[in-house]
C-alpha cells in the first residue's frame, strides 16, 4: 500500500540551535538535516541569520549560514538566477528554487527549508535525482527524423515556433514532479509532470518525425494516466509553466489518432 | 530505490515498456461521466416525483417503457462508471501487484453482478406489469 507515515528511522527529530549574536534583524531558519553517515534520524536545526547583512533570497541566506555558521550544510546551488534548478527544494510548504525565492516572501514566522518531498535523500538538502534522469532519458529528449538529414537547419515558421513556448523554458528541477502525489504514490512507472511536459515538447515539435513512437511509448495507464489533474505541479512550477496543460494535451492527442 | 538496488536507472526507468493501452480507460470515465449528469438529475427528479407515492404508483412509473429504459441505462453505466474509477484507486494505492490484480477482478465481479442484479430487477417490473 502507499506509505502514508513516515518510517522509525526517518522520523525527524529537533536538531541544533544556531544563535545571532548582536543580531540588527534575525531571520530564523528551520532546516532539515541528516547525513548518511552517522545513522541518526533527520533533525531540524535552527539558524537565526542577521537579514541586515544578508542577500534577498533564501539561497544567499543558506550561503550565508554554510560560509559564516554551519560549514556542515549540504546543498547544491550553481546559476543563483533560475536557469539550473539545482537549488531545488521545499521552502515554506512549497517546492521551489532558493535562488529566486524572496526570503520576505515567506509569511512572517520561521522559514522551513526541506529537500523535494518524497524522494530519497543524499544528504541534507540534495535529494537523489538518478531515477528522475533516468525518466527523462527514457523518452528520448531529441530529434528524431525518419527523413534525408538536409543540407541546412530543419526549418520551422515563427508560429510554429511558438507552440514551443511554455515548454522549452522547462530547467528540469524536478519541483513539479516531486509536488505531485501520483509521482509520490507510483514514481517508479508515472513519468511526473516534468518529464511528460518534455515529452510534450518534442511531440509538439513540427521537425520532429517521431510522433507516433512518443505517443506508442506514452500510452500506458502508469506512465502518462496516473496524471488525474490534481494541479499541485503548474502551482509549484517556479517558472510559471503549466505541465498540466501540457499532459492533457497529450491525453488530447491519444485520444484524436484512435478516432474517440 | 534504495542504495542496494544494483540496477541501472535507465533499466529501473524503461521498466517493463508501455502497455500500449490507458486512453480506452480514460475516455470511457468521461463518457461516463457524461452521461451520468445527464441521467442522474432525470433519476433525481423521477425519485423525488414518486414521494409519498404508494408501492403500486412506484412499480407502475418503473415499469413505464422510457423510464424503464432510462433506469437501465442509469444503472449499467453507473456500475461501469463505479468500475472504471475503483480500478484507478486501486492502481494508485495497492502496491502489492498479486493484492491489486485480486482487487480489481473482484471489483469487475461485483460490478457485473450489481448491474446485472439492477437490470432483472427492472425488467421483472416492466416485464410483468
Amino acid at each position: 500500500m502507499a506509505e502514508f507515515t513516515l518510517p522509525k528511522n526517518s522520523k525527524i527529530k529537533p536538531g541544533k540551535h544556531f544563535a545571532a549574536k548582536g543580531a540588527k534583524k534575525p531571520r530564523t531558519f528551520r532546516v532539515y538535516r541528516w547525513s548518511p553517515d552517522d545513522g541518526e534520524n533527520p533533525r531540524i536545526d535552527t539558524y537565526e541569520v542577521d537579514m541586515a547583512a544578508c542577500g534577498p533570497m533564501v539561497l544567499d541566506a543558506l550561503l550565508k549560514i554554510k560560509n559564516e555558521i554551519d560549514p556542515t550544510l549540504t546543498l547544491r546551488r550553481s546559476c543563483r538566477e533560475g536557469i539550473c534548478g539545482s537549488c531545488a527544494m521545499n521552502i515554506d510548504g512549497t517546492n521551489t528554487l532558493a535562488c529566486t525565492c524572496a526570503i520576505d516572501s515567506v509569511a512572517s514566522g520561521d522559514v522551513k527549508i526541506y529537500p523535494l518531498p518524497h524522494m530519497p535523500v543524499v544528504k541534507d538538502l540534495v535529494p537523489d535525482l538518478s531515477h528522475f534522469y533516468a525518466q527523462f532519458a527514457s523518452i528520448k529528449p531529441w530529434l528524431r527524423t525518419q527523413s534525408t538529414t538536409p543540407d541546412r537547419e530543419r526549418l520551422q515558421s515563427p508560429e510554429e515556433r511558438k507552440k514551443l513556448d511554455g515548454l522549452y523554458e522547462c530547467i528540469l528541477c524536478a519541483c513539479c514532479s516531486t509536488s505531485c502525489p501520483s509521482y509520490w504514490w507510483n514514481g517508479e512507472k508515472y513519468l511526473g509532470p516534468a518529464i511528460l511536459l518534455q515529452a510534450y515538447r518534442w511531440i509538439v515539435d513540427t521537425r520532429d518525425e517521431a510522433t507516433g513512437e512518443r505517443l506508442d511509448d506514452l500510452e500506458d495507464p502508469f506512465k502518462l494516466y496516473r496524471c488525474h489533474t490534481i494541479m499541485n505541479c503548474t502551482r509549484t512550477c517556479p517558472k510559471g509553466l503549466n505541465p498540466a496543460k501540457a499532459i492533457a494535451e497529450i491525453k488530447q492527442l491519444m485520444l484524436e489518432r484512435r478516432g474517440a | 530505490m534504495t542504495a542496494k538496488d544494483l540496477r541501472h536507472p535507465i533499466k529501473v526507468a524503461r521498466g517493463l515498456g508501455s502497455s500500449r493501452s490507458g486512453v480506452g480507460h480514460w475516455w470511457m470515465q468521461r463518457v461516463t461521466a457524461a452521461a451520468l449528469i445527464v441521467l442522474a438529475v432525470w433519476f433525481v427528479l423521477t425519485v423525488l416525483g414518486l414521494l409519498h407515492a404508494d408501492y403500486a404508483t412506484a412499480r407502475a412509473t418503473v415499469a413505464q417503457p422510457w423510464n424503464a429504459l432510462l433506469l437501465i441505462t442509469f444503472v449499467l453505466t453507473l456500475f461501469w462508471h463505479a468500475a472504471l474509477g475503483l480500478q484507478v484507486v486501486v492502481e494508485d494505492y495497492v502496491h502489492t501487484h498479486g493484492r491489486a490484480v485480486c482487487l480489481l477482478v473482484a471489483i469487475r465481479f461485483l460490478a457485473v453482478l450489481g448491474a446485472l442484479a439492477s437490470v432483472l430487477a427492472v425488467l421483472r417490473i416492466a416485464l410483468t406489469h
